[in-house]
């Protein structure tokens, strides 16, 4: 049994954290040029040049790209031959994120009582924190600063299964619509179909890390991703809703064995500004 | 090219500003979200004295995070607007001139700022590094106890903005999708 020590999941956590509020993931800021290059609109060409100089300035100045550091999302899948020692795990990954934002300079955006108080926890946590356990020895820590504005626009429905692939893609589209400029287009939009209702709203949300440029391995479902992106972008939204071509850099779409009776498809955006990172220890 | 304004705004200025225009900010705006409005709008229910003086003024829908030392302040973009539109109507008619955000306004926004000639400027959301480099100065002015969510003033320089809504009803991000939208 391998042993792995907190203090090292801590450092992880926090690295991973401060990091990814500074530098973009290479295959995002790639989608984000081509978008720029490609541009019809002069307005949202401009834009489009504002993010990559962001960028640039985030990273050379570590001044975090946006002040929304959001809400910290974690994912472990912890091996199952794999011991953890030192303390609890969870105030492991709780305690990474606390220092993580306080040595980044990342806004603390929790507050503990959701209706009434709302007095910030004033270190950002807790962390929203999903654990499986898969084979092997070994933690794989994923991480997703999730800023409100693009949670916000976030949506579930079960449709019934009659109304099926038609029904899944107007769902989607007409979300994008609706949300218009709030989410900070150009967005990736996480969708989940199938499972229920919670697991429909993870794998949207989870469908986020993915990189750019890949589909689902399910023909089918690629298909459908590519359909989706075609007639979001046909929206004519653009970066920042100011009008333009590029409303959303990819459409990537998760599915899982649902209910006989069910068809449950949930929708979960990110901004352009998709910071995510992982490690493995 | 950018129209340079100084603020306080006017309706002299205002009146010349139209969907569209990219403008260049400078002087003084105000920062408040979601919790420093409800504050504003319960004083003035109570007809107590704002920390600040509305006429003319243009609030910066923002939260930054914490400066660096020696920095005037930390990434500070704009934030989503609808969650004042409850609140902004009140401060518009109490003087407030200008709204610097992301996304659409209600109809009871907009009708408010052709009733009073108020504009509302759109800011590149997530774009916090960059607008940060316009701002010179940032102290708190009022309620403190909200950490990131304070009311704030800052001395901006060539602040970078677009106008979305004008005062004779345009509507940026009506017009650009309708624009650019395919069928």
């Amino acid at each position: 049994m391998r042993e792995i020590k907190t203090d090292e999941i801590i450092k992880t956590v926090s690295r991973l954290f401060e990091h990814s509020c500074h530098y973009l993931p290479d295959d995002v800021l790639a989608t984000i040029k081509k978008a720029h290059d490609a541009e019809e609109s002069p307005v949202a060409k401009e834009v489009l040049g504002k993010i990559l100089e962001n960028a640039d300035i985030a990273g050379a100045e570590q001044i975090p790209l946006c002040q929304d550091t959001g809400l910290s999302v974690v994912w472990l899948e912890l091996g199952q031959e794999a011991h953890i020692v030192g303390g609890d795990l969870n105030e492991a990954v709780n305690e990474g994120v606390r220092q993580g934002y306080d040595k980044g300079y990342l806004r603390k955006s929790v507050v503990r009582q959701p209706f009434s108080a709302r007095v910030n926890t004033k270190d950002n946590t807790p962390a929203d924190i999903w654990t499986t356990i898969v084979p092997g020895d070994k933690l794989k820590i994923s991480v997703l600063p999730k800023g409100g504005g693009s949670e916000n626009m976030s949506r579930l429905t079960v449709l019934a299964p009659a109304q099926g692939r038609q029904g899944i893609i107007d769902f989607v589209v007409n979300r994008v619509s609706e949300s218009g400029s709030n989410p900070c287009p150009p967005v990736t939009v996480g969708v989940g179909i199938g499972g229920t209702t919670e697991k429909t709203m993870m794998l949207a949300k989870k469908a986020l890390l993915r990189k750019m440029g890949e589909h689902n391995p399910d023909p089918e479902v690629a298909e459908m991703e590519k359909e989706i992106l075609e007639k979001v972008n046909k929206l004519g939204i653009g970066a920042m809703g100011y009008g333009g071509r590029t409303t959303a850099l990819a459409v990537n779409v998760e599915t899982h064995p649902c209910h006989i009776a069910s068809l449950p498809v949930a929708v979960n955006m990110q901004c352009w500004c998709n910071r995510h990172e992982e490690a493995t220890i | 090219m950018a129209k340079k304004i100084t603020l306080p705004l006017t309706d002299e200025i205002v009146k010349d500003l139209k969907s569209g225009d990219e403008v260049l900010l400078s002087g003084v705006m105000y920062v408040g979200r979601d919790a420093a409005h409800k504050r504003l709008v319960t004083s003035l229910d109570k007809g107590e004295k704002l920390p600040l003086d509305l006429k003319g003024a243009t609030i910066f829908f923002m939260g930054p995070s914490p400066a660096r030392p020696g920095k005037a302040i930390g990434s500070a973009g704009p934030t989503t607007s609808y969650r004042m539109d409850s609140y902004s109507p009140r401060l518009i008619a109490e003087g407030l001139k200008g709204m610097i955000g992301k996304g659409m306004r209600s109809q009871a926004v907009k009708d408010a700022m052709k009733e009073y000639k108020a504009v509302y400027f759109g800011a590149i959301g997530g774009a916090g590094a960059l607008i940060s480099k316009s701002i010179k100065k940032a102290d708190v002015l009022a309620y403190d106890d909200l950490g990131a969510e304070a009311l704030r003033k800052l001395e901006v320089e060539d602040f970078p903005a677009t106008v979305v809504n004008d005062i004779y009803g345009g509507d940026l991000y009506e017009e650009g999708k309708a624009k650019y939208k395919k069928d």
